[in-house]
């Protein structure tokens, strides 16, 4: 564990007599992307703002790299691109990105290559008032990528990005991850994470309630695979009465089957012969198991 | 820290330069120091001092009314600014600490500040010179107004930052900063003149008055200007006050002031969370 880059030890805040995270324990290792997700008032920008040292924590410890958040040394190695992130609109992007520099690091790095890398290199001498959304989340990201940070803190880094920004973020992201940052990505935004981190933990209401691989976490949530069966010449009563599933409408039935039935399920279909005309699988999506264990239904 | 101070401080002097606050300071210090030397120079000939005397004397009732409100108007945004904007949490998550932060914009403003001082000050001084002659001791009180206003501007860069840093937002920040001068500037002279009046001339006056008087930094300023030059006191007819204080009074009061109010500010933003 003291490998860890971040490691939150049962960590507890109150605001007011309500307690807004309860006993929270999570790490993240050098090089590791942990996606954070939770609704709105989970607690995901609490956390954030703990490990920034941006507010007090009431319980518990946290370490990044060793060091306690807040202090200068914890700030130096960590990187934070907050939600909607915004700038002095009078400043151009190159003078912003230079001023943030020369307060982290000690000798200045190329800025024109770091804003060219986020693609704002003709940007770059335009006041950040006259910037998009989009632009001032790509210059976010580039002060980011400033020094070698231990810890990335990524909160909602996809909002107001195209689809094609997004690309982009997440190949930088993999590329932080692969100088050894460790990140900590905070989303509601499921299908973004999905591909993108190695691990996802879950907050509701204040409460860790799930932290695994997609993979373990589909396990353990035992979603069911919804199958589809689109079906000839209207015996689509017929067919919802063998195979035990659900009349949509006169041509389609649809029926959920667990993970480890689900080739036997189709065996059995396929057997029925041409009045099967189509079958169509839908895998349990990260919406689902989100669903699962943010609303309280874990097992 | 002294890189990271002075890399905030370049910044900030770059906004304070594209918003045209340097310039709209500078121009509203000379516009009105223009005026007031011109409408002031009349009782010239009557008094027997020369017309930069006069002028650096009515630039002195000026400058107590305008330099803390352009320092306070400088001033009230930058914290309360930058939380409001979102700027403020991404900005502390860097190595500068808060003080270092507060140090930036407190040198770029106060340097901005006294620009606008001595541009606006000094040029009315100059055409005062030209125009009806200047002697060395003149020139020394115009120097002196230049130096002291501005260190009267960073009394209230600092208390505005203060109030910056306790306001929720911008605007409470700016009614702060509007109560902070009435109380400063207006208010404080009434109370004090109403209880001289009460007093009718006893120990309260003789003894207290003039220190309360020399503890509020825009009067320190008043009093180090016209106590230190004799024709300065004479064509403003204030020197009654100011010549049962020691000389040093007034100057400790203006030189403390800001550092006071300053740590004041540091402790006050200490607390803020983003």
């Amino acid at each position: 564990m003291t490998d860890n880059a971040l490691i939150i030890r049962s960590v507890d805040k109150f605001r007011g007599k309500t307690q807004v995270l309860k006993a929270i324990d999570l790490a993240v290792a050098p090089g590791e992307r942990v996606a954070l997700l939770g609704h709105n008032g989970a607690g995901k920008s609490t956390l954030i703002k703990m490990i920034l040292g941006q507010t007090s924590i009431d319980g518990g410890d946290i370490s990044i790299g060793g060091a306690k958040p807040g202090r200068t040394v914890a700030r130096a190695k960590t990187a934070f691109l907050p939600e909607s992130v915004n700038f002095h609109p009078t400043l151009t992007g190159h003078e912003q990105l230079t001023l943030f520099a020369s307060l982290s690091v000690r000798d200045l790095p190329d800025i024109d290559a770091l804003l060219d890398r986020v693609g704002l290199a003709e940007a770059s001498n335009n006041r950040i008032a006259t910037y998009s959304k989009g632009m001032r989340q790509r210059l976010g990201l580039a002060q980011v990528l400033l020094g070698q940070p231990t810890v990335a803190l990524l909160d909602e880094p996809t909002s107001g990005l195209d689809p094609i920004s997004r690309q982009d973020l997440y190949a930088i992201i993999d590329e932080l991850a692969a100088q050894g940052t460790a990140v900590l990505i905070a989303s509601h935004a499921l299908t973004e994470v999905e591909a993108q981190t190695d691990r996802i933990a879950i907050l509701r209401k204040g409460i860790k309630v799930a932290d695994d691989t997609l993979d373990n976490l589909s396990r353990g949530a035992g979603l069911p695979t919804r199958m589809r069966i689109l079906v000839q010449d209207g015996q689509a009563d017929q067919i919802a009465m063998a195979t035990g599933g659900t009349r949509i409408n006169g041509a389609s039935v649809e029926l959920y089957c667990d993970a480890g039935q689900k080739m036997q399920e189709l065996r059995r279909i396929a057997a029925m012969g041409d009045v099967v005309a189509d079958i169509e699988l839908t895998p349990p999506r990260l919406e689902d198991l989100y669903r699962h264990y943010s609303t309280g239904g874990q097992t | 820290m002294i890189a990271r101070i002075f890399a905030i401080a370049r910044a900030e002097m770059l906004i304070l330069r594209r918003n045209w606050w340097l310039m709209m300071a500078t121009g509203i210090m000379v516009l009105f120091a223009l005026a007031l030397t011109f409408a002031g120079s009349a009782p010239t000939g009557t008094l027997g001092v020369d017309m930069l005397t006069v002028s650096v004397s009515s630039m002195t009732t000026l400058a107590v009314y305008l330099v803390p409100f352009l320092g306070l108007m400088m001033s009230f945004d930058a914290i309360a600014g930058e939380r409001d904007r979102g700027t403020l949490s991404l900005l502390l998550t860097y190595s500068a600490g808060r003080g270092e932060i507060l140090m930036g914009k407190f040198v770029a403003q106060v340097t901005a500040l006294g620009i606008a001082s001595a541009l606006g000050l000094g040029s009315a001084g100059v055409i005062a010179a030209l125009y009806a002659g200047a002697s060395p001791e003149s020139l020394m009180a115009l120097f002196r107004l230049i130096v002291t206003a501005t260190l009267l501007g960073a009394v209230f860069v600092a208390l505005g930052y203060g109030v910056s840093a306790l306001a929720e937002s911008p605007a409470a920040a700016a009614g702060l900063a509007a109560g902070l001068w009435l109380v400063f500037v207006v208010l404080f002279d009434l109370g004090l003149l109403g209880a001289v009046v009460m007093d009718g001339g006893g120990m309260f006056t003789q003894k207290v008055f003039p220190w309360v008087m020399v503890a509020n930094p825009a009067d320190a300023f008043r009093v180090w200007n016209i106590a230190a030059s004799d024709g300065v006191a004479i064509s403003s007819g204030m020197g009654g006050a100011a010549k049962t204080l020691p000389g040093w009074a007034a100057p400790v009061s203006l030189l403390l002031w800001p550092l006071l109010a300053f740590l004041l500010a540091r402790a006050v933003f200490r607390r803020v969370e983003p």
